[in-house]
C-alpha cells in the first residue's frame, strides 16, 4: 500500500473536514476527536458535482459517523461511503493513516 | 339512484355536500347545487379577515377541484326561479326544468335593511357578501366617515372593517343598548366604554328617519329626535331575514315572522323538501349562526342515508367573538330571563371589564353569563352550563379572578358526552377515542382526524387541555427531541445552555447528549452559544458546529462558491461606497446583484478569495452583513421625512439605529425588520419580524410578518410609541422570541404556536406578566455591547484565515468551478457547459 502524506494533523480543526488535491482528485478528509482519527471520502457532491462534501457537518447516525452535504443535507457514511439518503449512490473511501501527526491517505 | 338539488352554495350548503360525500351519497346519487354567488362557497364568518388582507381564495371553503371529483354538479352564478311541488322539479334562472327526488333549501339569510326614505342612495350598503365588501372598499377611498345602522354582533364587526379602512366610524342602534340580543344592559354599557375609547362613535336610541344629500359630506342621516349625523358611506347591518321567497311562492309553510318552517328532521311541509341554515325556522326561531346552521346539515344528510338519526331540538346560541378587539361572549339565557333565575355581576370599573352570571334559582346550575372584556373563563363556563356541572358553594366564584387552580374545571370534571366543539359537533369522548386508539399526540393531528378545533377555533385551549390531560393520564411522553443526540428540544437546550453557563458543545453533549451530534443539533447549539454567550463562530471549539454559511461567513451557492454581503445599514449608502463595492467586484470578476434587503449581494466567490476580498471591504470601512446567519439581515427603510413630502419621521435614521443595534444578533431563524416613514409603507413594514411604521404621533410596532413561501401579515402590536419605548419592546421581543421559539420557526409560526396569541405576548411584553422583562433588556444588551464584525475579527486572526483555502495541500483554486458569461457577468456553468469546458481543456 503506498501512503501520500497530505498534512498535518493540526491542519484540520477537530470534528471539521478539509479537501485534500492528489493528482485530479477532490478528496475529503475529516478529524473525528471522539474517536481520534481521520476518514476520507470523495469531496465532489454527487448531487450537485460541486467540490464541497469536506465542509458539510459531521454527524453521528446510531453509531456511525456521517457528514451532511452542505447543500441538500444529504448524509453520507464515512466508513463505507453510502448516502444514507440515496441508496443507488456510494462514494469511494480511502484508507489513512496518522503517523507522527502526519496524516496520509492511500489511492490504492 | 336519487337526485338530491340543493338550492344554496353558502356555508351550510357547503357543508351539506361534504357530510353527503362523508357518508358516500355522492356515488349512487345525482347531486345538484345552486349557487347565486359568482364563486363557490366561504368563510362569512372570517369575513371580515377580508380587510387585513385574506383574500377571496384564502376564505374560501371548497378545495379545488373538490365538486368535479366527487362528481357533483356545481352551477355558480344561476338561481332557482321556481319549485313545482306536484311535478317534483326546479326551474333555474336560464329557464332549464330540472327533477328532483329530495330538495334542500338552504337560501340562508339577507340583511336587513330598515324601510327608510334613502335606504337605496349611491353609499349605502349591506355586509354579507365578497362583493359587498369590494364596494365598500371602494366606495371608502373618497369617504371621510363611515356609519353602521345596527349596533348588534354583525353591525360591530361591519364598524369594525369601516374603521379599519380609515374612516371616522359611527355606529347607530334602535335599541337603547349595544347587542340588545345578546347581553343585558350593564354589559350593554360596559361595552359601549371600550368601544368608545376606541374612538368609535355609538349612538343608541336612535331610530333613522330618512337619509338625504348632507351639506358638508354625501348623505345627511335624520333621527326621529331630530338629531342629524352627516356621513359619506351607510352600511346596514341590522339583523338577518331568512330568504324564504321560493319557499313561500310554492306554497311551503312559513314561520309567523318568515323562515321556512321545519320539524326535528329538519322536514319543511312537503316531505320531499328539506331546509337548514339561515333559511329554516324551527319552533319559531331563526338561528343565525353558522354551527347550529351545520347540525341541520348532518341531520338531513344522516336521513338521507337512512342511519341512526339525531333529532334538530333547538341549539345553544352561546357565542364569543372579538369585536372591535373587545372580547364579548354570551351564554345560555344571558338576559337572565328564566323564571327564578338570580345573577352575579363583578363590574371592574379600572380595566372596563364586566362579568355577570345567570344562575338558578337554589344557586346551583348556571343558566348564562356575559362576559366583556376579558373571556378567559368561557371555555369553562360554557361546559357547567351545558353539563350541568354543580357549581361551587359560592358560585360567584366562577368569574372571580383565579386564586387557585381547584376553581378551574380540568377536562375530567367533564362527562364524555361533553360537545367540545360545536362547529363540527365533537365531543370530549371523540377525542379521548382518537387519543387512545388511533395513538394521537398532537393538536395538529387531532384536529384533521376529528375537525375539532377547525370551524371557528374557540374551543382549541380546551381542546389541548384534553389532549394534555389524556396523555399525561396514559403515561405518554411527547417525544419533541431535537434529534437522536439531544432528548430535549431547543427552548429546553437553550435554558440549560443559559443556567449551567456551557460555552461548548463537547460540554453539552458530555451532559446532557449522546453520540457525535449531527446536523441539526450542532448548528442549534452553535446559534444559542451565539444568542447567549456572543464568542466568536469560528473559535476553535465551535467552528465545527456551524452550518458552512457561518463557517465561512457567505452563503454557499450551488457550485460551492460563496456570496459577499456588505452591511448597509438601512439601505443608506455613500457614492463612494458604491464605488468600492463596484471596484471589488470588478477586481474578483464578482456577479452583482441589488437585493430586496436594499444591498449589494456579490457571488460567486472562491473559499480562498474570502479573505482578501473582506479586508478590502474592511479596509474601506464595511462590516459584515451577516446575510449567511440565522440573524438579522437588514432593517429596510423608506426616504422618511428627511426628503419625502409625506414621511412622518425619520426613517432612514431609525432603520439605520435599529440595524447598528441588533447586527449580528443570533436566533433561532433569520430575522428581518423594516421602518416607514408613513402609512404609505414603502418599506413594506408589514411583511417583516419586525416593522415599525412612522405615525404623526410616534411610531407603530408591528410583529410577526412573513414574506416568503407562507406570507403572512404582521400583528399591530402597539400604537404611538415614543423610541425609546419602541426599542424597549424590541429587545424584549426578540430575546422572548431567542428564549421560546422553536429551531428554525421564524417569528410569524411562532406567534401562532404562542399559546394565547398576539394578546399573551402583549403581556409577557408590555406588562411583563412573567416578571422577565429586566432579564430579557440585559440579555439583549450584553449581545448588543459584545458585538464585534465577525469578518474583522476573522481576517486579523491568522489562525482562522488558515482555514479559508480549497486544498488543504495546494495553494491552488478549486478547478471544479466553472463560470460562463451572460448579460455581462459571470454565472456558473450548466452541466452541458462543464462538460464542453472541461472537453476543451483537456484537449
Amino acid at each position: 500500500m503506498k501512503w501520500k502524506k497530505i498534512c498535518s494533523l493540526d491542519d484540520i480543526v477537530p470534528d471539521t473536514g478539509v479537501c485534500a488535491q492528489i493528482d485530479d482528485k477532490h478528496i475529503a478528509l475529516f478529524r473525528l476527536a471522539a474517536t481520534d482519527e481521520v476518514l476520507a471520502i470523495d469531496n465532489i457532491d454527487p448531487f450537485s458535482r460541486s467540490s464541497v462534501l469536506s465542509r458539510g457537518l459531521i454527524g453521528s447516525v446510531g453509531g456511525t459517523p456521517t457528514v451532511a452535504s452542505p447543500l441538500h443535507k444529504q448524509r453520507f457514511d464515512l466508513r463505507s461511503g453510502h448516502c444514507l439518503d440515496d441508496e443507488s449512490i456510494t462514494l469511494t473511501t480511502y484508507a489513512t493513516r496518522i503517523s507522527k501527526d502526519a496524516v496520509s491517505i492511500s489511492l490504492a | 339512484m336519487s337526485t338530491y338539488i340543493i338550492i344554496g352554495n353558502g356555508m351550510v350548503g357547503h357543508r351539506f355536500v361534504e357530510e353527503l360525500v362523508s357518508k358516500n351519497l355522492h356515488i349512487d346519487n345525482n347531486i345538484i347545487v345552486f349557487g347565486e354567488e359568482p364563486r363557490s362557497a366561504y368563510d362569512r364568518v372570517q369575513l371580515s379577515s377580508y380587510f387585513n388582507g385574506t383574500t377571496a381564495n384564502e376564505l374560501s371553503l371548497v378545495t379545488p377541484g373538490y365538486y368535479e371529483e366527487n362528481s357533483i354538479e356545481l352551477r355558480i352564478k344561476e338561481r332557482v326561479t321556481a319549485i313545482n311541488r306536484e311535478t317534483q322539479t326546479v326551474t333555474s334562472d336560464n329557464g332549464e326544468i330540472i327533477p328532483y327526488d329530495t330538495l334542500i333549501l338552504a337560501t340562508g339569510s339577507v340583511p336587513f335593511v330598515p324601510p327608510i326614505s334613502g335606504n337605496d342612495r349611491e353609499g349605502c350598503f349591506v355586509y354579507r357578501t365578497i362583493e359587498d365588501l369590494e364596494a365598500i372598499t371602494s366606495h371608502a377611498k373618497n369617504s371621510k366617515i363611515g356609519t353602521v345602522v345596527g349596533g348588534g354582533l354583525l353591525g360591530l364587526e361591519a364598524a369594525n372593517a369601516l374603521q379599519n379602512l380609515g374612516l371616522e366610524t359611527h355606529v347607530v342602534e334602535f335599541a337603547p343598548r349595544l347587542m340588545a340580543v345578546q347581553i343585558n344592559d350593564h354589559a350593554g354599557e360596559c361595552l359601549r366604554n371600550k368601544i368608545e375609547s376606541l374612538g368609535v362613535g355609538i349612538h343608541t336610541s336612535k331610530a333613522t328617519s330618512e337619509i338625504t344629500d348632507g351639506k358638508n359630506r354625501i348623505h345627511k342621516m335624520v333621527f326621529a329626535d331630530g338629531e342629524e349625523l352627516e356621513t359619506d358611506c351607510i352600511v346596514f347591518s341590522a339583523g338577518i331575514r331568512p330568504r324564504d321567497e321560493l319557499a313561500k311562492s310554492c306554497g311551503l309553510d312559513l314561520g309567523e315572522r318568515g323562515g321556512i318552517a321545519i320539524d326535528k328532521h329538519c322536514r319543511t311541509s312537503d316531505p320531499h323538501i328539506y331546509a337548514i341554515g339561515e333559511c329554516a325556522c324551527w319552533n319559531g326561531k331563526i338561528f343565525g349562526l353558522v354551527a347550529p346552521g351545520y347540525h341541520m346539515a348532518r341531520i338531513v344528510a344522516e336521513r338521507l342515508d337512512h342511519c341512526e338519526e339525531t333529532l334538530f331540538k333547538g341549539f345553544d346560541m352561546s357565542t364569543k367573538l372579538k369585536l372591535l378587539g373587545v372580547d364579548v361572549a354570551s351564554i345560555g339565557d344571558a338576559q337572565a330571563a328564566r323564571r327564578g333565575a338570580r345573577t352575579f355581576a363583578i363590574n371592574n370599573e379600572i380595566d372596563g371589564s364586566y362579568a355577570r352570571i345567570v344562575v338558578s334559582k337554589n344557586l346551583k346550575y348556571l343558566w348564562g353569563a356575559v362576559l366583556i372584556g376579558d373571556c378567559s373563563t368561557y371555555d369553562m363556563l360554557l361546559q357547567m352550563m351545558k353539563n350541568r356541572i354543580p357549581l361551587p358553594s359560592n358560585p360567584q366564584d366562577v368569574i372571580l379572578p383565579a386564586t387557585s387552580e381547584e376553581q378551574s374545571l380540568g377536562p375530567d370534571a367533564l362527562p364524555d358526552d361533553a360537545t367540545i366543539c360545536s362547529c363540527h359537533n365533537v365531543t370530549k369522548g371523540d377525542i379521548v377515542d382518537a387519543i387512545k386508539n388511533d395513538g394521537i399526540v398532537d393538536l395538529p393531528s387531532l384536529k384533521s382526524c376529528t375537525k375539532v378545533a377547525t370551524g371557528c377555533g374557540g374551543c382549541a385551549t380546551l381542546t389541548k387541555k384534553i389532549l394534555d390531560n389524556e396523555l399525561e393520564k396514559q403515561g405518554i411522553a411527547v417525544d419533541t427531541s431535537l434529534c437522536e443526540h439531544f432528548a430535549y428540544t431547543r427552548q429546553e437546550l437553550y435554558h440549560l445552555i443559559r443556567t449551567e453557563q456551557i460555552h461548548s458543545f463537547g460540554e453539552l453533549l458530555e451532559k446532557h447528549g449522546t453520540g457525535l451530534g449531527c446536523e441539526i443539533c450542532k448548528p442549534t447549539a452553535a446559534s444559542i452559544f451565539a444568542s447567549c454567550w456572543n464568542e466568536h463562530l469560528l473559535d476553535t471549539d465551535k467552528a465545527g458546529l456551524q452550518d458552512t454559511n457561518d463557517y465561512y461567513l457567505g452563503n454557499m451557492q450551488k457550485d460551492g462558491t460563496y456570496s459577499v454581503v456588505p452591511r448597509v445599514p438601512g439601505g443608506e449608502i455613500t457614492p463612494d461606497g458604491l464605488i468600492t463595492i463596484g471596484t471589488i467586484a470588478k477586481k474578483y470578476n464578482l456577479y452583482t446583484k441589488i437585493t430586496g434587503g436594499q444591498r449589494v449581494d456579490m457571488f460567486g466567490a472562491r473559499v480562498d478569495q474570502l479573505p482578501p476580498i473582506w479586508k478590502e471591504l474592511i479596509d474601506a470601512g464595511f462590516e459584515t452583513g451577516h446575510a449567511y446567519g440565522k440573524s438579522l439581515r437588514t432593517v429596510k427603510s423608506c426616504v422618511g421625512s428627511t426628503w419625502c413630502r409625506y414621511g412622518q419621521q425619520d426613517s432612514v435614521g431609525l432603520a439605520i439605529e435599529l440595524e447598528n443595534r441588533y447586527k449580528g444578533l443570533r436566533s433561532p431563524h433569520k430575522l428581518k425588520m423594516a421602518v416607514s416613514g408613513c402609512t404609505r409603507e414603502c418599506s413594506e413594514a408589514q411583511s417583516k419580524d419586525l416593522g415599525v411604521i412612522a405615525t404623526e404621533n410616534g411610531y407603530n410596532m408591528y410583529v410577526c410578518g412573513n414574506g416568503g413561501m407562507r406570507p403572512r401579515h404582521a400583528d399591530l402590536f402597539a400604537e404611538d410609541l415614543d423610541k425609546d419605548t419602541l426599542i424597549r419592546y424590541i429587545d424584549r421581543f426578540f430575546m422572548f422570541y431567542i428564549r421560546t421559539a422553536d429551531k428554525l420557526q421564524r417569528t410569524s409560526v411562532w406567534m401562532e404556536s404562542l399559546d394565547g396569541g398576539l394578546e399573551y405576548l402583549r403581556k409577557v411584553v408590555m406588562h411583563d406578566s412573567l416578571n422577565i422583562c429586566s432579564q430579557l433588556e440585559e440579555e439583549m444588551s450584553y449581545v448588543i455591547d459584545s458585538y464585534e464584525c465577525e469578518w474583522k475579527a476573522t481576517i486579523n486572526d491568522p489562525e482562522k484565515i488558515k482555514r479559508f483555502r480549497h486544498f488543504v495541500n495546494s495553494d491552488e483554486s478549486d478547478n471544479n468551478v466553472l463560470f460562463v458569461e451572460e448579460r455581462g457577468q459571470i454565472r456558473p456553468a450548466t452541466a452541458d457547459e462543464r462538460e464542453l469546458q472541461l472537453a476543451n481543456t483537456s484537449a
